[in-house]
């Protein structure tokens, strides 16, 4: 069997000396999205940070295009085209909106100038708000500067955790089909979300964590179509 | 005409004075903010910084006088500058390799590292001491006065002269330059942007590939060239000695938390307003007074709110008011 395009593969740790993952396993392949559900506290935030090595493993592996990245740090992994975008403070509030996508394009050397355009074509507002201070744009404009700025690296994986955290829920429809659009540049897409029915409508596959192992994992259709995942998750 | 002398000699003895150390205080000031900004801690040697560039500045001035050379109307200082620069930022990152960096690594809180520079504080006012002394050293040297008082009362006619030294201007014209600088590098340049975008959001600055160690040393630079210079610009406009250079940190931190700690135009904008303050507060006004008001309304005494040796109370009164009532500072810094 080949290796999916982004893989972390039964990841066990924690921040103490207790394990909050349990040799769960997410991955995404190339182009799709991947969402990861799940109660408060099953780990969901705790295997993001892991895949992209803010968390040291005491066992399992993350690999990149079968490549075996678990001893990287985030800076590395960036580098080997993966973007993180936290769920808090993930903008540069005092900076503008057109410097907060430029340091996203820091290590780059060449002109990144089509990447900012293409992000202003992706969220037109932003054009519109480019000279000011990121810190001042509504919650919805700042999850699209942290995402156009995750972006500025022209990453193969996007990774995204809770991108719908505290947006109303006509910015999160328009921020989910941002996210469509992303994916099918072919970009990856791996995203923690608080809202599992909206999320998983959109999923190519889901997976379901519960105390940091693999509860239920499945296409997002075969997850919403599941009883036991409607009534338990998804309230009925 | 009496309006007129009364402006003049206000300018003569508060404004032209108040321009000149509020340059020098704001030039501190930024050092101060840049550190708190981007380092995260209160530079307490910052003041010894000023001192310890100053010195080098000195000796490098005393030999190419040594040597016949000079800057003709311009003081000597000002070609020694820059080497006074070089060695205080050489000197600057040694101590962050030897202090500060082990504080970091470990993540040390904020006041942990102020301490650290209390301690740092010690050692650069001892080696100063222990190097050029304690005295007063005054290394002005090229043309005297701009404007002199009596040239000045001779062209205008007036009874007041205006005297402006040559020292003050050009305290004036290279702390602009110098603040005209900082702000391009910190809002135009890619370097510039990372320092400020690491002072914002240290996480974030490290997942977009910013380098900390770069930062800090860039930092540091920096700080090194605005305290050299404010230090220089300091003892040329009035005198180096080391510990007049200590008291100043009291006005130099008053300046930067009234502007809001971590803010570059705060900085500025306070370091004037603390001058303005001290030499507003401790001028007798009684001969400004004296040609604007009719005579039987004339102050009786000098019309001094405070005898000169108070004035560093001035920007410590500032300082509580401002901590009490708007601690982020006029410019929305961050909190202490």
């Amino acid at each position: 069997m080949s290796d999916p395009f982004l893989i972390g593969d039964s990841m066990t740790g924690g921040y103490g000396a207790a394990n909050i993952l349990n040799g769960c396993t997410i991955a995404v392949e190339k182009g799709e999205i991947a969402v990861i559900v799940g109660p408060n506290g099953a780990g969901k935030s705790t295997a993001m940070k892991a895949v992209f090595g803010m968390l040291g493993l005491r066992g399992g592996q993350i690999r990149l295009e079968g490549e075996d990245i678990t001893t990287l740090n985030p800076q590395d992994r960036v580098a080997k085209g993966m973007a993180f975008v936290p769920q808090t403070h993930n903008i540069f509030g005092s900076m503008s909106v057109q410097e907060n996508l430029e340091m996203g394009a820091f290590l780059r050397r060449d002109d990144f100038r089509p990447t900012i355009d293409m992000v202003y074509d992706l969220f037109p507002i932003l054009r519109d708000k480019r000279h000011q201070p990121a810190g001042e744009l509504s919650g919805g404009q700042r999850q699209q500067v942290a995402v156009g700025r995750a972006l500025m690296t022209q990453p193969k994986v996007l990774m995204l955790d809770e991108p719908t955290a505290g947006v109303s829920p006509i910015v999160m429809d328009e921020l989910f089909d941002r996210i469509i659009e992303i994916a099918r540049t072919g970009i990856s897409i791996l995203m923690v979300e608080q809202n599992a029915r909206q999320a998983l409508m959109i999923a190519h596959k889901g997976y379901v964590l519960v105390q940091g192992t693999n509860r239920f994992t499945g296409t997002g259709a075969e997850l919403m179509a599941d009883p036991e995942v409607r009534r338990t998750f998804l309230g009925g | 005409m009496d309006l007129l002398n009364a402006l003049v000699a206000f300018a003569n003895f508060v404004f032209v004075p108040a321009v000149a150390y509020g340059a020098q205080l704001a030039l501190g000031a930024l050092g101060v903010t840049l550190i708190y900004g981007i380092l995260r801690f209160s530079n307490f040697a910052h003041g010894d910084t000023m001192a310890f560039g100053a010195m080098c500045t000195i000796l490098v001035t005393w030999g190419l006088q040594s040597w016949g050379i000079s800057a003709g109307p311009l003081p000597t200082a000002l070609l020694a500058l820059p080497v006074g620069i070089a060695v205080t930022a050489l000197f600057l990152m040694a101590t962050d390799r030897a202090v500060y960096r082990f504080y970091r690594k470990t993540r040390a809180a904020p006041v942990i590292l102020t301490m650290a520079s209390l301690g740092v504080m010690f050692v650069m006012n001892g080696i100063v001491r222990f190097i050029i002394g304690v005295e007063d050293i005054n290394f002005a040297d090229g043309a005297r006065f701009l404007i002199g008082a009596r040239e000045f009362r001779e062209a205008t006619g007036l009874d007041e002269g205006l005297a402006i030294r040559s020292t003050q201007a050009i305290t004036v014209v290279v702390a602009a330059v110098a603040m005209a600088l900082l702000f391009w590098f910190l809002n135009r340049t890619r370097t510039g942007k990372s320092m400020r975008a690491f002072a914002d959001n240290e996480d974030l600055a490290l997942l977009s590939g910013i380098n900390p160690g770069r930062v800090v040393m860039v930092t540091w630079l920096i700080v090194a060239a605005l305290a050299t210079t404010a230090g220089v610009l300091y003892g040329l406009d009035k005198s180096f000695k080391a510990f007049t250079y200590f008291q100043l940190l009291l006005p130099i931190f008053a300046s930067a938390v009234v502007g809001g700690l971590g803010s570059p135009i705060g900085a500025v904008a306070g370091g004037f307003v603390i001058a303005f303050s001290e030499v507003g507060v401790t001028y007798a006004w009684k001969k400004v007074a004296g040609y604007v008001m009719p005579e039987n309304l004339q102050p009786d005494g000098l019309a001094q709110l405070l005898s000169t040796d108070y004035k560093i109370a001035v920007s410590f009164a500032i300082l509580v008011l401002v901590l009490l009532f708007r601690p982020t500072g006029l410019f929305r810094g961050k909190s202490v």
